[in-house]
């Protein structure tokens, strides 16, 4: 059973949370995610569900609270944006090497400068060496549907690592769009109970969590943390596939639109894919065989499966919505490049970097990137490598 | 609904609420089983500033997540914006413009950059104050939207509005016939 | 995922190391002997002490055993030989001695 509704990816989210209802959630609010603990708090002062709420100080101290919390034996999350994930960081890391599986909703958010408050992957993307698995969502439904198959995850024996439900600041967590949700009974089945084999309120069993590591032990502990990320692959695909067999929604790893005889493929993450795939099907009409990868999990990183769906392309688009300062694109650019490399492809790839601080992202955009491609093909048009989406600039060839 | 899809751009002050409007229309719509989108342009909320808002209301699934551009209709929730604005910005020939104001649509015309499609105003001032007694001009604007873009049928709206206000003021019910009334005597003065 | 922490050592492969490097064991300090850190050694010497008990509070590994509010001797598997004890001490009960034992030498008492 399923409702439909209507709500923002901000409401999406506090529903998953109600219907989730975790043991404990310490937060600070910061736009756009401010309405992800307001919501939640309100549910809980009207007693549809009992989640131990703590009002702190600051994100820092929402983060030390969260992993606090879950060193204790309870499932705990909280909620961050922006300059808040900053001011987590160094707990964010100690969350990963913990082994802490809470959850947090990230709703992205540039970082200043300069000083905006606008969607951009900057926030999640900085963070992306932390040690934690990294969810990106289209839309409030997909924001909803991850977060629901965040703790599966995360609590997953093979797994304990701390798990980010991302999407995109405003465009999606303050739209209000159609929606479909589960059924009470049917998330809590699905999520199931938190039962920790190692906390620390657990009388009998002593256990000391996050000790000091002399230098002989800290990189077998990292080793151990990275092996567990691999691990995570394959329980992430099994907690989707689950997901989609009860509720019939969502994809593993990536989303493949019209990528099967696609000429050019546009790889991206977060709302802008849905206005990739609209693109697509107009581009489609004129008879141009473009297709878009909307990858959904960046951390960890599904390098050799995105490097099969690419190769077959003639070439591809790689977008970033953040900025790496290396002159050759951002993390993703980066990324799928190293996997297209260590894979043995050969495919072309254009990286751009778009939608910076909250710069929209329209269907005309992504034509004007697929164009690009055709004539980096059709026509031996030489690009640079890496590009700025509709830049303004008085040289052309520097975008 | 007997078209496949509008696009809404709304244009009002910070403060007026524009973007509970989109929200509402959003609302309000999914009721008839449409697909919607009802989102505020993203920044720092100033009272007072100019602000958009838009709504998507289709019998598609939506997926574009941009904002509006080439609208079908435009709403204007103040008629000050008129001057510093320009509202009819990439506004469809075959479109409409709403604006809320004592004028008559040719008044306002020589404001609004030769735009050569539909104009309706609506005081909405002057409804909310006879129906409300105060000055929310949200829902005669709201009904104007429905009456001029067709996008739910009026006995449909009126139905909705009831209960959506039933459940939003049901601790203060003596509002809620004042909101009917505004919205009926727009419907009266757009002879729709 | 519990495991006995006592087999972990430096030569340890990361598959063998608990997860997050969680301890599964309580107080391991007490196993953890730091008094062969020590090059100075106190001496308590119980007919001059009053049993004020400031000396205990102040020392930074707790090697000053109290019990029934009376401190007894050291505790030397554990004591770095600091020497704030012998500083707290109002009534020279404490005498730091160079080296690991706690032996006044022999020619220092008979030049007394």
């Amino acid at each position: 059973m399923s409702m439909k509704d209507r709500m923002s990816g901000n409401e999406a989210v506090a529903f998953a949370i109600r219907q989730i209802n975790p043991d404990v959630m310490p937060a600070f609010p910061i736009t756009p995610s401010t309405e992800i603990p307001q919501m939640v708090s309100t549910y809980i002062a009207n007693g549809q569900m009992d989640t131990e709420f703590i009002p702190v100080e600051s994100e820092h101290s929402s983060m030390s609270a969260t992993i606090g919390a879950e060193a204790a034996g309870a499932r705990s999350l909280t909620a961050t944006s922006s300059c808040g994930l900053a001011l987590m960081w160094e707990e964010l890391l100690v969350a990963a090497s913990d082994r802490m599986p809470c959850v947090m909703a990230v709703v992205n958010r540039t970082l200043s400068g300069p000083i905006n408050i606008n969607c951009d992957h900057t926030d999640a993307m900085g963070a992306r060496d932390t040690g934690w698995i990294q969810i990106y969502a289209e839309n409030n439904q997909e924001a909803y549907d991850n977060f629901i198959q965040a703790y599966p995850i995360a609590e997953d024996k093979r797994v304990h690592l701390p798990v980010m439900i991302c999407q995109d600041g405003f465009i999606t967590s303050h739209a209000v769009e159609n929606i479909i949700l589960n059924e009470d009974p049917d998330v809590k089945d699905f999520v199931g109970q938190y039962e920790p084999e190692e906390f620390l309120l657990n009388p009998g069993n002593p256990v000391s969590i996050g000790p000091y590591a002399i230098s002989p032990y800290v990189m077998e502990a990292r080793k151990a943390q990275e092996e567990a990320m691999e691990n995570s692959k394959e329980v992430i695909r099994e907690v989707a596939r689950r997901y989609r067999e009860k509720f019939g929604r969502g994809f593993e790893f990536f989303e493949e639109y019209r990528t099967e005889d696609a000429d050019y493929i546009m790889l991206i993450m977060g709302s802008a894919a849905g206005t990739a795939k609209q693109a697509v099907d107009d581009l489609r009409e004129k008879g141009i065989k473009a297709g878009v990868l909307k990858l959904r999990v960046f951390r960890p990183f599904p390098a050799s499966e995105i490097a099969q769906a690419l190769s077959p392309a003639k070439a591809v688009a790689i977008m970033d919505r953040t900025e790496s300062y290396n002159g050759h694109g951002g993390p993703l650019a980066s990324e799928v490049r190293a996997g297209l490399y260590e894979n043995g492809s050969s495919v072309k790839a254009l990286c751009y970097t778009y939608g910076l601080g909250g710069r929209d992202f329209t269907v005309e955009r992504v034509y004007e990137v697929f164009d690009e491609l055709k004539d980096m093909i059709e026509n031996n048009k030489e690009f640079r490598q890496h590009r700025y989406v509709g830049l303004r600039t008085n040289s052309p060839e520097v975008r | 609904m007997d078209f496949e899809s509008i696009e809404i751009r709304w244009h009002g002050r910070g403060g007026q609420g524009a973007k509970t409007a989109a929200l509402l229309l959003a609302d309000v719509c999914f009721k008839t089983g449409a697909y919607v989108q009802g989102f505020p342009e993203y920044g720092p909320e100033r009272m007072g500033a100019p602000i958009t808002a838009f709504n998507r209301i289709s019998k598609k699934e939506i997926r574009v997540h941009s904002n509006i551009y080439n609208p079908d209709l435009v709403v204007v929730v103040d008629e000050t914006l008129l001057t510093s604005v320009d509202v009819t910005s990439g506004l469809s020939e075959d479109g409409a413009i709403i604006i809320n104001t004592p004028s008559s649509p040719d008044e306002v015309r020589p404001l609004l950059q030769e735009y050569k499609g539909r104009v309706y105003t609506v005081d909405a001032r002057k409804i909310s104050e006879e129906a409300l007694g105060k000055n929310f001009p949200n829902s005669p604007m709201l009904a104007a939207t429905v009456a001029v873009s067709h996008v739910m049928e009026k006995n449909e709206f009126i139905r909705e509005m009831k209960a959506s206000y039933e459940h939003k003021f049901a601790k203060k019910p003596e509002v809620i016939e004042g909101n009917m009334k505004a919205l009926s005597m727009t419907f009266e003065a757009l002879g729709a | 995922m519990r495991s006995d922490v006592s087999k972990i050592n430096e030569n340890t492969p990361y598959e063998e190391l608990t997860e997050g490097l969680m301890m599964f064991a309580k107080g391991t300090a007490k196993d953890f002997a730091t008094g062969p850190w020590r090059t100075m050694t106190p001496v308590f010497d119980k007919d001059l002490c009053k049993q004020c008990l400031l000396c205990a509070p102040v020392c930074p590994d707790g090697c000053i055993p109290v019990s029934d509010m009376k401190r007894s001797d050291f505790d030397y598997d554990h004591c770095k030989g600091c020497g704030i004890c012998e500083k707290a001490c109002p009534f020279n009960a404490i005498t730091m001695v160079p080296g690991t034992e706690p032996v006044v030498p022999e020619k220092d008492a008979a030049a007394e």
